[in-house]
C-alpha cells in the first residue's frame, strides 16, 4: 500500500509533536510509539525515523520493537477494524471459522486492508471475553456470539448505515 | 464534608503534604484526633450509605460494568434506570452503583439489588421499568429474571443461593462487583488500605516479609514461586534503588481474571504493591498492564489519582517517612513479555526478549536495580494477609499451596466466568458443581489447564485436588488459572495444534530450541490434522518436546511443548486415528470430513440454503437438499441450523 505525499508529511509532523511530549529517554519509546498509532492509527518507516532521530537511536532499533509487538502496524488501517479473537475459548467455539468468514465476506486475508481502505482484518490472542465466545471487536464494541450468519448481517447493516450517513450528509450540503 | 475520604471539620489537618498516621482508620472510626459527636455521626451516615444493613428503607441497584456486561449491553441499563427512578420519585431512596466484573458474564448484563441480595440476570432495557415498579416499589421481586438452575429449573432468590457463588470462597474477588471501583471511599469501607497501615505503623519490614512467608502464598502467575522468600530475596538485595513492578500483562488466551480484578478491585493492586514497597525498600512502582485491556488502564489511572490526592500514595506517605510512587505502562502486545525478564527488558524500551537467568531480578532487574515482581492476583492477595495474618491466610488450601485460586472456567460448560476457589478442591467439583456441567449434555472429555503453558487432563484425573505440585505431577501446570472445557466434539490434536500456532508466532526468536522447535512441532502437527502424518511423527513429536523443554531460555519455550506432551499421553488414540485411519474421531479437522445431507431426514426447509455462506448448497422446495463437497468450506452453518438433524459430518 503505497502512501501517498500527503500522508508521509503528516506522519512526519505528527510523530515529531509526538515525541516532544515525552523526555527523550529510551524507556519512553513504547509510549511515543503509542501515542503515534493512536494519533496516526498506524507507524509508517517515516514516523519511525523522526522517533529514532528524537531519542538518538538507530531507526533500525524503533523497526525492530514496532514489528516486534502485535500492536502496531506498519500501513493505514481502514476506516473499520475487525479484529476476530482467535483465543483459546474462541478457538474450542469455532474461532477459525469466524475469521474465515471474514476473510471471505471482505475479500482479505488477516492482516490486510482493503482496497477501498473501510475494512482491515486483524487477529488477536484474546480479548478477555472468553465468556462470550467466539467474539469479534468491530472497531471497540465487541460482538458477543458471532456465528457466520451473524458477520453477514453486521457488514450488512454497518454498509446500510455508512451509506445512509453519507447520504444525509450530502442530503445537507 | 461530601464523601467518605473527606476530613470531617476544619480540626482534621491531615492533607499530602501534612499527612496523619491515623488518615485511615479515621475515615471508619473517626474522628480520632478530637471528640465531636457531630463529625462522628457524619461519618457513620456515610458508612451506613455506602454499606446498607439489612432491611434498610434505601436500596443499591449494582449494575455491572465489567468488559463482558458491557458488551452484552450494561451500559444502556444505566440511563434507563435513572429515568425509571425519576419518573417513581425514587432517585433518594434508591442509588445506583457501578460495579465491576461479578465473574458470572456468561449470565450478563447483572444486576443486583442490595441490601436483598437480589440477582437478576440477563436483564435487558425493557426490563427495567418492571425492576423499578415491582421490585423496588413494592418490594416484589421479578421471578423470570432470576437465575434458574439448568437441572432442577429452581430459580435462586439471592445470589448466595445462586450455585455458581455458593461453592465459591471469594477472597480476592470479594469487592469485585460489590463496590464501585472508581471510589476509593467504597474500598475503604471494606477495610481497605487497613492492612497497609498495620505494616507501616505496627511492623517492621522484616515483619512483613514475615508475614508474607507465614501465608505460605506463592506467585499466583504461572511459577507457583513463594512470595515471602521473593522479598526475602529483594529485601537483603544491595541497591540504592529498588523497583515493585506488577506484571499485568496477562497474555494467556483463556484467562482473565487479572483484567476483573483490576477492573473491579484497582484499590487492592496498589495496596500490594505499597506493602511490598514497604517490606523490600522500593520506593517506586510499575504496572504493566496488556494494552487490550484499555478499562483496566483506566480504573488504575483513577485509583491512582485518587490515591496521590489522599496522600496514601506520594512522599511521607501518613507521615510515615515512606514515599511510594507508582507509574502505569502499557504492554504492546506480545505475550513472551509475561516472563518476567521480558517484561522487564520491555519497560526499558526494548523488545521483550528474556534475559539469562541469573542474575534474577531480585538482584538485578529494572535498569539493573533490585527488583520485586509479582502478578496482580498475588499482590491482590496481600492486603487480606496483611489485615487478617499470615496463619489466618495459611489455614485455608493444602500442605504447600494455600489460599484460594481464580479461575477462568470457559469453553463448553454451562456456567462459564471466573471462580474463586480454595486450593485443593478437584477439579470435578469445579467444572460439574460450579460450571453446571457440559453444555448441552455432551459428554466431557478433558480440561485444558494454565493455557499455552499447561496440558489437556482427561476424566479420571479429574478428583485429584487441584494444586501447584499435583497438577505438574499429571504433566499440566497452573498457569494463571485458565480452565477451558472440552467435550466429546473438540479434536485434542487440533487444541495441541492450536496453541502451538500460538506459542510459535509469539516466540521471540532469541534462543534455537524455542524458534526452531516450535515450528518444527508445529508443521508436523499441520500434517497430522491434514490426514497426511506418518506413525513416526508421534516419536518425533515426544523427542522434540522434551529438547525443547529441557533447554529453551525462558518459560514460554520450556513449557510451550506441555500441550502436545498431556495430550500424548492421555489422548494417543486420537493422534493414531488420524495417522492410520485419516479420520478425526471429534468431527473437528476441516481436511478430514465431508459434509452430506441425509435425504430420508431433509424436509426441505431451505434454511441451511440461506445459511450457507458459500452458496454450496442447492435444492428445490420441499425436496432434499444437496451439499456440493468441492464448494463446501466446511464452516458447519448448515449443522448449526438444522431442525431435523439431517446434515452429517463424516
Amino acid at each position: 500500500m503505497k502512501l501517498t505525499e500527503e500522508e508521509k508529511q503528516i506522519a512526519v509532523e505528527t510523530s515529531r509533536k509526538v515525541s516532544e511530549l515525552f523526555d527523550p529517554g529510551k524507556g519512553n519509546l513504547i509510549p511515543i510509539l503509542q501515542r503515534v498509532q493512536g494519533e496516526l492509527g498506524y507507524v509508517p518507516p517515516e514516523a519511525m525515523e523522526v522517533v529514532a532521530g528524537y531519542l538518538d537511536l538507530p531507526p533500525v532499533e524503533v523497526y525492530g520493537v514496532v514489528t516486534f509487538y502485535n500492536q502496531f502496524r506498519t500501513t493505514p488501517p481502514g476506516k473499520h477494524q475487525v479484529k476476530v479473537c482467535m483465543g483459546t475459548a474462541c478457538h474450542v467455539k469455532g474461532g477459525h471459522i469466524i475469521l474465515d468468514s471474514w476473510e471471505r465476506r471482505l475479500g482479505i486475508k488477516v492482516g490486510e486492508t482493503t482496497e477501498d481502505r473501510e475494512y482491515s482484518l486483524e487477529r488477536v490472542a484474546c480479548v478477555g471475553c472468553c465468556t462470550l465466545a467466539p467474539v469479534t471487536l468491530y472497531d471497540e464494541e465487541v460482538i458477543p456470539k458471532i456465528t457466520p450468519t451473524k458477520v453477514d448481517g453486521l457488514l450488512f447493516s454497518h454498509q446500510l448505515a455508512d451509506k445512509q450517513q453519507k447520504e444525509g450528509n450530502a442530503g445537507e450540503k | 464534608m461530601e464523601n467518605l475520604i473527606d476530613k470531617c471539620c476544619d480540626k482534621c489537618t491531615h492533607a499530602p503534604a501534612t499527612p496523619c498516621k491515623d488518615y485511615i482508620k479515621c475515615r471508619k472510626e473517626g474522628p480520632i484526633c478530637h471528640q465531636d459527636e457531630t463529625c462522628k455521626q457524619k461519618r457513620q451516615d456515610f458508612l451506613a450509605a455506602i454499606n446498607l444493613s439489612e432491611g434498610s428503607a434505601n436500596l443499591q441497584v449494582l449494575i455491572c460494568a465489567g468488559t463482558g456486561c458491557a458488551s452484552s449491553g450494561s451500559g444502556k441499563l444505566v440511563k434507563k434506570l435513572e429515568d425509571e427512578l425519576a419518573a417513581n420519585g425514587l432517585a433518594d431512596q434508591v442509588q445506583i452503583k457501578i460495579t465491576g466484573c461479578h465473574g458470572f458474564c456468561e449470565q450478563g448484563p447483572l444486576m443486583i439489588v442490595e441490601p436483598r441480595k437480589t440477582f437478576y440476570t440477563r436483564v435487558e432495557e425493557e426490563d427495567v421499568a418492571e425492576i423499578v415498579s415491582s421490585d423496588l416499589v413494592k418490594g416484589e421481586v421479578v421471578e423470570r429474571l432470576l437465575f434458574k438452575d439448568p437441572n432442577t429449573g429452581e430459580a435462586a432468590k439471592t445470589y448466595e443461593t445462586v450455585p455458581f457463588y455458593a461453592r465459591q470462597k471469594r477472597l480476592v474477588l470479594h469487592n469485585c462487583g460489590h463496590i464501585n471501583p472508581e471510589a476509593l471511599s467504597d474500598y475503604i469501607v471494606k477495610d481497605g488500605y487497613a492492612g497497609f497501615s498495620r505494616a507501616l505503623f505496627e511492623l517492621t519490614p522484616d515483619q512483613v516479609v514475615d508475614e508474607v512467608k507465614t501465608s505460605g502464598l506463592r506467585g499466583r502467575g504461572g511459577g507457583g514461586f513463594p512470595t515471602g522468600m521473593k522479598w526475602g530475596f529483594v529485601r537483603q538485595a544491595q541497591g540504592d534503588k529498588k523497583y515493585v513492578v506488577c506484571n499485568a500483562d496477562e497474555g494467556d488466551p483463556g484467562a482473565f481474571m487479572d483484567r476483573s480484578v483490576l477492573e473491579g478491585d484497582p484499590h487492592a493492586v496498589l495496596e500490594g504493591m505499597m506493602t511490598c514497597g514497604y517490606a523490600v525498600g522500593a520506593d517506586e512502582g510499575y504496572i504493566y498492564v496488556r494494552a487490550e485491556y484499555p478499562l483496566a488502564i483506566q480504573r488504575l489511572k483513577i485509583a491512582i489519582a485518587q490515591a496521590e490526592e489522599c496522600g496514601i500514595i506520594g512522599d511521607n506517605i501518613m507521615n510515615s517517612g515512606f514515599n511510594f510512587h507508582l507509574k502505569i505502562k502499557a504492554g504492546a502486545g506480545a505475550f513472551v513479555c509475561g516472563e518476567e525478564t521480558a517484561l522487564l527488558t520491555s519497560i526499558e524500551g526494548n523488545r521483550g526478549m528474556p534475559r539469562v537467568r541469573p542474575p534474577f531480578p531480585a538482584n538485578s532487574g529494572l535498569w539493573a536495580k533490585p527488583t520485586c515482581l509479582n502478578n496482580v492476583e498475588t499482590f491482590a492477595n496481600v492486603p487480606q494477609i496483611l489485615r487478617n495474618g499470615g496463619s489466618w491466610y495459611a489455614s485455608m488450601g493444602t500442605e504447600k499451596s494455600k489460599g484460594t485460586k481464580i479461575f477462568a472456567l470457559t469453553g463448553k460448560v454451562n456456567n462459564t466466568g471466573l471462580v474463586e476457589v480454595p486450593m485443593g478442591i478437584s477439579m470435578r467439583e469445579i467444572i460439574f458443581d460450579i460450571g453446571g456441567g457440559i453444555q448441552g449434555g455432551k459428554k466431557f472429555k478433558a480440561v485444558q489447564i494454565g493455557g499455552p503453558s499447561g496440558g489437556c487432563l482427561p476424566d479420571e484425573l479429574l478428583d485429584r485436588p487441584v494444586d501447584y505440585d499435583s497438577l505438574i505431577s499429571v504433566g499440566a501446570m497452573m498457569g494463571s488459572g485458565g480452565l477451558v472445557v472440552m467435550d466429546e466434539t473438540t479434536c485434542m490434536v487440533d487444541v495441541a495444534r492450536f496453541f502451538l500456532t500460538f506459542t510459535q508466532s509469539e516466540s521471540c526468536g532469541k534462543c534455537t530450541p524455542c524458534r526452531e522447535g516450535t515450528t518444527r512441532m508445529l508443521e508436523i502437527l499441520t500434517r497430522i490434522c491434514n490426514g497426511e502424518g506418518k506413525m513416526e511423527d508421534i516419536d518425533t513429536l515426544e523427542r522434540l518436546g522434551r529438547v525443547v523443554k529441557n533447554t529453551a531460555l525462558c518459560g514460554l519455550g520450556q513449557t510451550c511443548p506441555n500441550p502436545i506432551l498431556s495430550t500424548l499421553r492421555y489422548f494417543k488414540d486420537e493422534y493414531i486415528a488420524h495417522i492410520q485411519d485419516k479420520h478425526c474421531p471429534a468431527g473437528n479437522c476441516a481436511a478430514l470430513l465431508t459434509f452430506r445431507i441425509d435425504p430420508e431426514k431433509c424436509k426441505g426447509c431451505g434454511k441451511c440454503l440461506k445459511s450457507c455462506p458459500a452458496g454450496a448448497i442447492t435444492g428445490e422446495k420441499k425436496m432434499p437438499h444437496v451439499i456440493d463437497v468441492a464448494k463446501c468450506i466446511k464452516c458447519g452453518s448448515c449443522l448449526m441450523g438444522c431442525k431435523f438433524e439431517a446434515i452429517q459430518k463424516v
